[in-house]
């Protein structure tokens, strides 16, 4: 799956689409590739304030549970609770319908310190490389 | 794997390996002021003779042939041979985690049957196997509470067990969060007045016993609705799980945590017990422990497995929901085991026996001079008298006759001196109890 060029990445794995101020996170095709079938995701609840390196929630898979960082500090405008009736929409479309959490960027600059999508294809061939070895 | 220790020269092969030269460099990680310099403070090597004859001597303490009057958390009741007999199988003898559903069907099963009487006996939806006892379930539930609610203050009422009580706090301590002891009133139950008042929209749970420390039943109803309406989680603690073969199941709590002593488990020596956690199905994802569901294997057979574990500390280590849950398979399979052996009536039986043999010992104790019932609130096997002079006093008179007596409340509650904590179970036979209370009568009339 190709990675959105508008999109910027953590070593987490997670993405962010900002567009001012306003930003939206999932996570990426390779973090839902490496959970296998997710079974349960728990988001904040609008109003939260969300801090970058910091876990906001949690995304079950049929064999871990995992953290899901912030990429950037800001308040939860709205998080995806269709997910909580199908979870597995993340397997299937992560960079799309399965978005986590809208939020309002506390510094939008912040962002542009991310990985690109260049330097996060790079970034996860190497991970794989690691895995293979 | 060998459980065989290891030599000098194995240690030093391990060492090799991790490419650390010695233990000493091994451990250089943790600081000084946290590391052991001194020899443990334990007796021994013993040899194998040595230590057969240190547990012949220790079971010799045992106090055969003596009635107790004793509760308090720890419960005698009637159990059959045949629970023995089936848990010391082979098979079922080992409390290790059936992680492997392949080879641990029988296992596995018998912990989902375990579930389901827990859940029936609960009036909660999930069970689990997996707390060492009520006061550690106890305190998981309100880490439960905890996590489902984001709140940090936790009312937890006085008549609650004090040993659950002191776990609880125990883990308080040091993790941020407060509690705060709700009194009692003089009928012996939680002071439903002062909980509605400590009540904010900061409290994650609220903890009540039944029957409660006192032997009193508590009435959920209204202390549940007025918990839901501050958003917090109403736990109900149950020390004595006999009692529900007679009282409905608190089915208004949103989580349940159970001492399972009572099915089944003799009161030998301060354990092994069984704890029990039960909630909602809604919750499941923050219960602690492991949890067997059923399922369907690839040629379509009912079969049982390990299930919703990610959250666990093998998993999850630090993160996981608990560290300080367990496996209790061999405990869950006794109980299983006992109440399946009573079944539904034998177990109302049971309770019922245990209320009348505790009503008639009340009755009796009453006839004499100098002793007066304490609370008046409904109990099921154990209730509180006054005494004139000290209980401690009263029970050392009492073994002599071969009689271990009440429990003192005032150690834990400086206010109740003089007071005796009374169980009666279905064990004691009625002659047994008017020797009590004649034992009773005449430690009394003697001189101090």
């Amino acid at each position: 799956m190709a990675y959105p060029k508008q999109f910027r990445y953590t070593k987490e794995h997670e993405w962010v689409d900002a567009k001012g101020d306003l930003a939206t996170i999932g996570i990426t095709d390779y973090a839902q590739h490496e959970l296998g079938d997710v079974v349960f995701v728990e988001l904040p609840k609008p109003g939260a304030k969300i801090e970058a390196g910091k876990s906001f929630g949690t995304v079950e898979s049929v064999k871990a549970v995992s953290e899901i960082y912030a990429p950037a500090a800001g308040e939860v405008l709205e998080a995806n609770t269709a997910l909580h009736d199908t979870p597995e929409k993340i397997n299937t479309d992560p960079h799309g319908a399965a978005w986590l959490i809208k939020v309002r960027l506390a510094n939008p600059a912040d962002v542009a310190n991310l990985m690109d999508a260049a330097a996060y294809e790079a970034y996860v061939a190497e991970k794989a490389k690691e895995t293979s070895a | 794997m060998r459980y065989l220790p290891k030599s000098p020269a194995e240690r030093q092969e391990m060492l090799g390996a991790i490419g650390a030269k010695s233990i000493e460099e091994l451990f250089s990680s943790i600081p000084e002021r946290f590391r052991l310099r001194n020899a443990l403070n334990i007796p021994g090597p013993f040899s194998e003779a040595e230590v057969i004859q240190y547990f012949k001597e220790r079971a010799a303490e045992n106090s055969n042939g003596y009635t107790s009057f004793l509760g308090a958390g720890v419960y005698n009741h009637l159990r059959s041979v045949v629970t023995d007999a089936i848990i010391q199988r082979g098979e079922f003898l080992t409390s290790y985690t059936p992680y492997q559903a392949e080879i641990t069907q029988g296992t596995l099963q018998a912990i989902f049957e375990f579930q389901t009487l827990m859940c029936q006996l609960t009036g909660q939806e999930v069970a689990n196997a997996s707390m060492y006892d009520g006061s550690t379930a106890t305190t998981e539930a309100v880490l439960m509470a905890e996590r489902l609610t984001g709140r940090r203050r936790v009312l937890v009422a006085r008549s609650v067990h004090p040993e659950y009580r002191d776990v609880l706090k125990t883990y308080a301590k040091n993790s941020g969060l407060h509690v705060e002891e709700i009194a009692f009133t003089a009928s012996g139950t939680v002071d439903a007045k002062a909980l509605l008042a400590a009540q904010k929209d900061d409290v994650a749970a609220v903890v009540v016993q039944s029957p409660n420390f006192f032997g009193v039943i508590e009435s959920h109803a209204a202390l549940a609705g007025a918990t839901h309406a501050s958003g917090a989680m109403y736990v109900v603690a149950v020390a004595e799980g006999v009692s529900l073969g007679l009282i409905r199941p608190p089915a208004e709590a949103d989580i349940v945590a159970m001492e399972g002593q009572s099915f089944g488990l003799p009161p030998s020596y301060g354990g092994p017990f069984a704890g029990v956690i039960a909630s909602r199905d809604k919750f499941v994802r923050q219960m602690p422990g492991r949890l067997t569901g059923q399922t369907t294997d690839s040629e379509g057979q009912r079969g049982f497995v390990l299930t919703l574990a990610t959250r666990e500390q093998h998993i999850r280590r630090e993160k996981a929901t608990s560290n300080i849950c367990t496996n209790q398979a061999l405990c869950a399979l006794a109980a299983t085991v006992h109440l399946t052996l009573l079944g539904k009536e034998g177990l109302r039986e049971m309770a019922e026996q245990n209320l009348s043999k505790a009503q008639f010992a009340l009755s009796e104790l009453l006839k004499i001079p100098g002793v007066k019932r304490v609370f008046d609130g409904p109990f099921f096997n154990e209730f509180v008298v006054e005494l004139p002079r000290s209980v401690k006093l009263v029970n050392n008179q009492l073994l002599r006759d071969k009689i271990i007596g009440p429990l003192a409340l005032g150690t834990a509650y400086p206010e109740l001196t003089k007071r005796a904590l009374v169980c009666v179970t279905e064990t004691i036979s009625r002659a047994e109890i008017e020797r009590f209370a004649g034992a009773l009568k005449q430690a009394l009339e003697q001189p101090v």
